[in-house]
Formats: C-alpha cells, structure tokens, sequence
C-alpha cells in the first residue's frame, strides 16, 4: 500500500529498496504502532525471554528443560483459565489458591481414610465446586463484592483446610496419581495434556458456545445482557463454580506431584494465577479476554522463574522479577485499542 | 371506522405504577394499532420510562390491564414480552460494545447446535438478511465489534435485532438522542419503515420534529397522566407543547407526584 510514494521518485540507486515487498513497509509501521505491541505483549515477552534465556543458558531450550517448564506450569494454567473466567465477568476470585489447598487435603483425608482414589478425586472436585458455588450465590444473589466474598473464602477455605489436615502434610501414595505426573501420553506428560485439554475446553467453551458469549455480555455490558434475557445472576454463579473447579483440579495436580497433600497457602499460586490473566490481556474491567493469553501468561511466568534458577539467581529475587514483569505487561496494555 | 376494525395489538387500560410513595403513572389508557407509529412524548419525568419498562416486564404494571390481540396478558418478566412479540429498543442499554453485530442481534437467544456450540453460520447469514431487508446498507461487515461502530449503526443495529423475531411490538427509547443530522434522518425513515411493514411501533422521544417526522399519532403523558392522544396530521407542534407543558389532569392527585 505504500509503495506508491516511493515510486513516484524513482531514482537508479533506489532500485534496490523500492522493489521491496510492501509487507516491510507495512511491517515497519505495524512495529512502530503501540497497539500492536500492547495486543501481542504476553506473546512478545514470551519470545524476548526465551531468547534471552537461550542465549544466557545452555541447558534452557533442551527438550528435558522445556518439559519440565511445560510440567511445572501445568497447575498454573489450569487456575488461570478458572481465573479467567471470573475474570471476564469483571470479577475476581482470590481464594483460588485456598480453593486448592483444601481440595487438595480433602484428597488426601480420603485417601488416608482408605477410601479408593476415584472417590478421593471425587469428594476433590466436589469441595472446589462447593466452595466456587458459594462464592458465586453471595457474589450474585448476596450482592457482595466480589473481592470481599472471595477474600472471605480465603481464610475459610485455608482454616478448613487446617482443621481437616490437623495442620500437618498427608502421604499421598497412589499408582494412579503416580502415573498422572510422570506417564506420558505420546510426547506429553499426562499432566500437561490435562492443562491443555482444559485450555482447549475453555477456548471452545468461551469463543463458541451460548454460555460464552453470556458470560462475555455479562462481564462487558451487564445491563445490555439483563435487559436481553440473559440471566446475569447465573453466569456469575456458574464462573465461580468454574473457578473452583480449576482450583480442585489444580488441587489433585499439585498431590500427584508433591505425593503429598499440604494445608499449606498457595498465595503465591494465586498472585501468579491473576498476573496470567492480567499478562494474558484479559480486561480487569470485563468483557475483554482469550484462553490463550492466560495460557501464555502462565508459561511466561513459569519460564521466567525458570530461567532464573537455570542462571543461579537467588530465589529471593523471583517474587521481585515476577511483579515487575506484571507491572509492565499492565503498562503496556493501556495502549490497547 | 368502526366497522370490523381489528382490536389493536397492545392496549393498555386504566395501568397504574407506584414506587413507594411516587406515583409514577396514574390510570394510563393507550391503543397500539398494526402499522402504525404512535409518539409517546413528555418532560423528564412524566413518566414515559417507566411506562415502556412495564411493559417490556422489567417492573410490572401494579394496576390496569394489558391486552395483546385482544387478550387479557400478564407481563412479569422481559421474556414474557419476548415470547408475545414486543421488543424494546434501549437508549444506551441496548447493545453490548464488546461483542459483535451477529452475538448482540442474537444475545440471549442464540442458535445453536449439540452442547450449546454456536451456530455461527446461520445466524450471520440471518442477521445480514435482516440488514437487506430493513434497507441498512451503511454497515460492513457484521462481524465487527460494536464499540467500533457509529452512532446511527448502533441505533441500526439495535433496531434490526428488534424486529428479526417476527416481532409484532417494537418500542423504541429516544432512537435519535445522541445522532447528527444525517443520522437522525437515517434512523427516522428505519422507524417509518417498521410501521410501513405492519408493525406497532411506539417512538419515545424528546424531539417534536422527529416525532411530527414519523409519526401518525402522538400520546402526550404529564406527572405520570396521559393528558392528549392526537393525530399527528391534525395536531401542531404548538398544541402538543401545551399539553406537554399544562395539559389537563384528571387526576389532581398527581401534582404530588416526583418522578425524578
């Protein structure tokens, strides 16, 4: 498109340059436009620190490493996903971490208690889908904010999860478990294709389905929703329960790899579950967002705490690393269309 | 006139609205005939939004009677007036800027397949047909985002996801509020077509020239009361104002009345 202006002057020493596809031009201008940069960011980033880290280590890009980056973030993908969908409701949910650590020693208790490992997950994703449908009935139905409730939800969750371990880890022994983190499934560990199949899943369900697009309108324009039947109450119940979901799901990941269950708090699980979604671009405000931002959120912050424990970095400094790369990331989302 | 004349589609008789102690309409009376565009005007307050939110079931009426086609109807919920046919235009709740032309037109009655998949293709192909058959052909793509669109495509699109549910009852909530010159014509001769296709139509709005424009009748509502309903081709703009600004009451009643 712009190569016009240059062939108005044609000149013998710019033969070379004015046959040049237009797509440089185009993509000289595209480089140059914040809007692209802040639509791309988590991808951008994603490439920056690969590269960086590939050229500061030898071991960073060996198959062995990126398995166990792609193992390591399969937990933090499934509760970014879960934190996406409250998320896209212009909501928040910051007792997915608890969430998780009492799904997880539920399992455990089962587990002890010699009830079979099916029952076990079971009665796990039964307490993550009570706890999120609580949240949700007195986010919807109470009319309490949402950062209050889940705040609330935190401390229960994490004192249940206390009374119930009596405060102290349980062994988790099981083939099944065993299997789900070291067992592959052709070149994927059976951990991460469980991420992704929740990835895929999650995709389809917000892109593709009536329920998606509901929770879209829900979280973008609530009283065009109401107003068009759809049952804002409901949504926002069901993005709960989702989110609790992937807390109990996050839950049996985290006991399969610990072999353990630990009432301990997850808090920084649910920092980073929040910086993948704000990482990701999906809007804080609602109605905005994708799976595969939070998704490449998540494999960012994983690969960066990676990296820096590939160069010998103090672990203290990842927490630190970790925030500014959020700070930033949000920075640049501001020149989003 | 009278002779085998059809009853009108939505007839209000005698409905009344209170919220608390405000009485927001007292004893209102209204005819809604098939192709025929019917103003409701008056001040801020008199009681026009209130009016139109009861009968699109957001709160109900407390008194009075509706009649669809002539039956008796009770309307509770924005899906009872759904179901009947009545669809109502929003001035600025009407469309949701972060989805696209096709899932607003289609929002919360989306066509779908097996486990609520989304039938994307007939509902694009649907909702460009609409467009063709209202003569709106000042929109692209349907697939782009609301937010992005201009005003009278807005109002546009809003309109055509109105009546592409075989609806009999379109009102429409100051469709040219915030819309330029060219626009507002734009969007009146859309209102005109709409009669002109056999629907009732029911034009809320502030401005007496785009009422006198596209309307064949104008229902004057003030404190809550319906004080005129005139034939726009045998009234003048002079004659509505008053009955704006001092029409009659019956009811003495309603000058307690504030409905801010």
């Amino acid at each position: 498109m712009a190569a016009p202006t240059r062939d108005r002057e044609p000149r013998q020493a710019d033969a070379a340059p004015s046959r040049a596809p237009a797509w440089t031009a185009r993509a000289r201008r595209t480089v140059r436009d914040p809007a692209f940069w802040a639509d791309w960011t988590v991808v951008v980033a994603l490439i920056v620190l690969v590269v960086v880290f590939a050229s500061l280590s030898d071991v960073f890009l060996t198959a062995g490493n990126v398995e166990s980056i792609l193992v390591a973030s399969s937990i933090l993908v499934v509760l970014a996903i879960g934190q996406t969908a409250v998320v896209a409701t212009a909501g928040i949910d910051l007792s997915l971490g608890s969430i998780l650590t009492v799904s997880s020693v539920v399992l455990g208790w089962a587990h002890a208690g010699g009830m079979g490992i099916a029952v076990a997950c079971l009665l796990c994703v039964a307490t993550g889908l009570l706890a999120g449908t609580i949240n949700g009935l007195v986010v919807a139905r109470g009319k309490i904010t949402d950062f209050i409730v889940t705040l609330g939800m935190l401390s229960v969750a994490y004192g249940a999860a206390l009374v119930i371990s009596d405060g102290r880890p349980v062994r988790v022994q099981d083939q099944f478990l065993l299997t789900l983190t070291t067992g592959s499934l052709g070149p994927l560990r059976y951990n991460v294709a469980l991420a992704a199949l929740v990835a895929v899943l999650g995709h389809v369900v917000l892109f593709h389905t009536r329920f998606g697009t509901h929770l879209l309108a829900t979280g973008g324009a609530p009283e065009a929703a109401r107003a068009a039947g759809v049952d804002v109450a409901r949504v926002k119940i069901a993005v709960y329960a989702i989110s609790g979901l992937m807390g109990a799901i996050g839950g049996i990941l985290l006991t399969a790899r610990v072999g353990a269950a630990e009432p301990t708090t997850a808090t920084t699980l649910l920092l980073n579950s929040v910086a993948a979604v704000v990482l990701g671009g999906v809007s804080l405000f609602g109605g905005r967002g994708s799976i595969l931002g939070p998704v490449a959120g998540a494999l960012l912050l994983t690969a960066l705490i990676n990296g820096l424990t590939l160069l010998a970095v103090s672990q203290f400094w990842q927490p630190i690393a970790v925030g500014l790369v959020v700070i930033v990331s949000a920075l640049m989302m501001r020149f989003r269309r | 006139m009278a002779v085998a004349a059809d009853p009108p589609i939505l007839a209000l008789r005698g409905v009344s609205k209170r919220f608390g102690a405000v009485r927001a309409l007292t004893r209102v009376d209204l005819d809604l005939q098939a192709g025929e565009v019917v103003a409701l005007v008056g001040d801020n307050g008199a009681g026009k939004s209130t009016l139109i939110k009861s009968v699109a079931g957001i709160h109900p009426f407390d008194e009075g009677e509706v009649r669809f086609d002539g039956e008796p109807v009770r309307i509770t919920h924005p899906k009872d007036a759904a179901d009947l046919g009545i669809e109502v235009v929003y001035q600025d709740l009407a469309l949701a800027d972060n989805l696209d032309v096709v899932q607003n037109m289609y929002l919360g009655r989306e066509r779908h397949k097996a486990l609520g998949v989304l039938d994307e293709e007939s509902m694009e192909r649907s909702a460009r047909e609409t467009m063709t058959a209202l003569a709106v052909t000042t929109l692209g793509s349907v697939r782009q985002v609301v937010a992005g669109l201009s005003g009278g495509q807005r109002q546009s699109v809003a309109v055509a996801k109105a009546v592409m549910w075989n609806s009999r009852v379109v009102i429409l909530d100051e469709p040219t509020a915030a819309l330029g010159v060219a626009q507002t014509h734009q969007v009146l001769q859309l209102v005109r077509r709409l009669g002109d296709r056999g629907l009732a139509v029911l034009l809320v709005s502030h401005n007496l020239h785009d009422v006198f424009e596209v309307a064949d009748r104008i229902a004057v509502l003030r404190l809550g009361q319906k004080v005129a309903d005139l034939r726009a081709d045998a009234t003048s703009q002079q004659e509505v104002v008053e009955a704006i600004t001092a029409g009659e009451l019956a009811d003495a009643a309603g000058t307690e009345v504030d409905a801010s």
